[in-house]
């Protein structure tokens, strides 16, 4: 396929998954939002109220960065397993395959529409937040390349997870006992230098940490991490994932007898 | 003439250890109406999946067009049309989206999509239903979709899965007279069927799977003439009390209007007739008691098994 062919099949894929989330928007745009707003006002409002400052800004101001990335992680995630996983399940992943769609091209298709719906469910969280916090915005380039990057990162995880699973349920294993407690413990609420020493090296180990700390920097200016590095950890995870999703699609793993 | 598709040596063998293709060689020419015909599970649709690239191969070579899968993938899919036995399309997915999507994997620009699409669903009697969901269609508007989904990038070769499956008469033979014109206007064609009629009435070379091996590969007129006894049903005009004894005994009486014949290849039917004259019988009307491929086919199949069974 040429460039313009390939250009057209791939915009059909994202046309394609754009759509499948935007239709049911109910099912894929507001629970998050809910969610994330019943955070803002327990967590935030309530409890943060009593904790007062942390790494010298308001609490509520300080967990909002963490809670849109939650978001946008779940939701980026979510968007890519349950929809490739539904292309297996009810065989019109056939459509591709007998296509002369190139693999990196199926996969790239995939990870935009998961970006898509995640980047859309975090402007929604953002512009909720907007309404509990005073929000700033110390450097946006760092909080649009950091959100770009882990949407595609957990899109990616989301297909590689899709591709090994055989029932509903694995697609719903990860999220549950991987995603919820990393993301939990990856600094959404707290800042690590509050966790004794050997925790924090622990925390260290748990790739969310550099994504929140790096989009929490956007925001607030502040970071428990060095920028430099959680860019290094954020593109090192996706060219892995990136490189190990194509591979699966090009041995047929789980679509392929 | 080129060949649209060959196969050489193919076999598979699944990850379970079943051997579903012992090593398959056929060989499709461009322009053929072609049946691939075989019993559940003799190898069709492994054979059919390995071409298309849902299913990986064990062994053995594939050319479309002359273009090997191995290498050349890409290009052999743009001239590959597949209507699976199953259906694969989301059932959440207006019908004319199915076609548009499908347009747009092989590179087709969404205006010319839609034309095309405009196109095929007129032709197979779906354009008034391109708004709806796939899944509210009925079973046969389904297959109907899968065809001109499969058309939609316009492919040289058609691989159809038997497509007419649980579709009633009248659709089938619509469906008949679509893919005969498509035929006609150069497509090259395979059909699986387990209707022997339709592979009879369409299609003018056979190929014969049984368990993971080509038992017979050779033109309709051939394969049939091969058939060594008819047996033929005639209804009577009047009712008979007893058949009367004929210079040969090849007729049987199965109530007092109908009579059953079997006509050997070396006898004239007209030998038949002129006997049955003699006696003032009047026959109405004459059918054949089995399908001519079926019997030929089961005659098959069953020495094959016999062979490897003895």
């Amino acid at each position: 396929m040429n460039l313009e062919e390939n250009f057209i099949a791939f915009r059909t894929i994202v046309i394609k998954e754009v759509y499948r989330f935007a239709r049911i928007w109910v099912q894929t745009i507001i629970p998050p939002v809910i969610t994330v707003s019943l955070y803002f006002v327990i967590f935030g409002n309530l409890i943060g109220s009593q904790i007062g400052d942390m790494d010298g800004v308001r609490y509520m101001d300080y967990i909002v960065p963490g809670l849109i990335m939650m978001a946008v992680i779940t939701n980026s995630y979510a968007n890519v397993v349950s929809s490739f996983y539904g292309c297996k399940f009810h065989r019109h992943i056939e459509e591709m395959m007998v296509s002369p769609l190139p693999n990196h091209l199926i996969v790239l298709g995939f990870m935009t529409g998961g970006m898509a719906r995640g980047m859309a469910v975090g402007i929604a969280v953002t512009a909720v937040s907007l309404l509990f916090s005073n929000l700033s915005f110390h450097n946006p380039l760092v909080i649009i390349s950091t959100v770009v990057m882990t949407s595609a990162l957990f899109s990616l995880a989301g297909l590689i997870n899709a591709v090994f699973a055989k029932s509903f349920d694995d697609i719903s294993i990860i999220p549950t006992f991987v995603l919820t407690p990393l993301t939990y413990l990856g600094g959404v609420f707290y800042s690590i230098s509050m966790l004794p020493e050997f925790w924090q090296d622990v925390s260290r180990a748990n790739p969310i940490l550099y994504m929140v700390n790096a989009f929490r920097f956007g925001f607030l200016g502040v970071s428990d991490i060095s920028i430099g590095l959680s860019y290094t950890i954020i593109v090192g995870f996706i060219a892995a994932l990136y490189s190990y999703a194509i591979y699966l699609l090009h041995v047929g793993y789980g679509i392929r007898r | 003439m080129a060949s649209a598709l060959s196969i050489r040596n193919l076999t598979k063998t699944y990850a379970n250890g079943f051997q579903a293709l012992k090593g398959i060689s056929l060989e499709v020419q461009e322009g053929d109406f072609y049946a691939l015909l075989g019993p559940n599970g003799a190898g069709k649709s492994t054979t059919i999946g390995i071409i298309c690239s849902l299913i990986t191969k064990t062994s053995g070579k594939v050319h479309i067009f002359g273009e090997d899968i191995d290498h050349n993938f890409a290009n052999a899919k743009r001239m590959l049309g597949l209507v699976p036995q199953e259906f694969n399309f989301n059932v959440f997915e207006p019908v004319e989206e199915i076609l548009v999507n499908q347009a747009g994997y092989f590179g087709i620009a969404r205006k010319t999509a839609f034309q095309r699409a405009e196109q095929y669903l007129r032709q197979l009697g779906l354009w008034e239903k391109r708004r709806e969901q796939a899944r509210d269609l009925s079973g046969g508007m389904k297959r109907r979709l899968m065809i001109a989904r499969a058309l939609v990038h316009r492919p040289r070769l058609l691989i159809l899965d038997e497509p007419t499956a649980g579709v009633d008469i009248e659709i089938r033979r619509s469906m008949w007279r679509f893919l005969q014109e498509l035929n006609r206007t150069g497509s090259t064609i395979i059909l699986t069927t387990h209707y022997l009629e339709e592979a009879e009435s369409l299609c003018r070379n056979i190929g014969i799977i049984d368990e993971g091996e080509l038992i017979e590969s050779t033109s309709m007129k051939q394969l049939l003439s091969q058939l060594q006894m008819e047996t033929f049903v005639l209804d009577l005009k009047a009712p008979l009390s007893e058949v009367p004894r004929l210079s040969q005994d090849c007729v049987r009486q199965l109530d007092e209007h109908t009579l059953e014949a079997d006509i050997t290849r070396e006898r004239s039917i007209n030998f038949l007739f002129e006997e049955l004259s003699r006696h003032n019988i009047e026959v109405l009307s004459m059918r054949n008691k089995t399908n001519r491929l079926e019997q030929l086919f089961m005659h098959m199949v069953e020495g094959n098994n016999q062979s490897e069974n003895p």
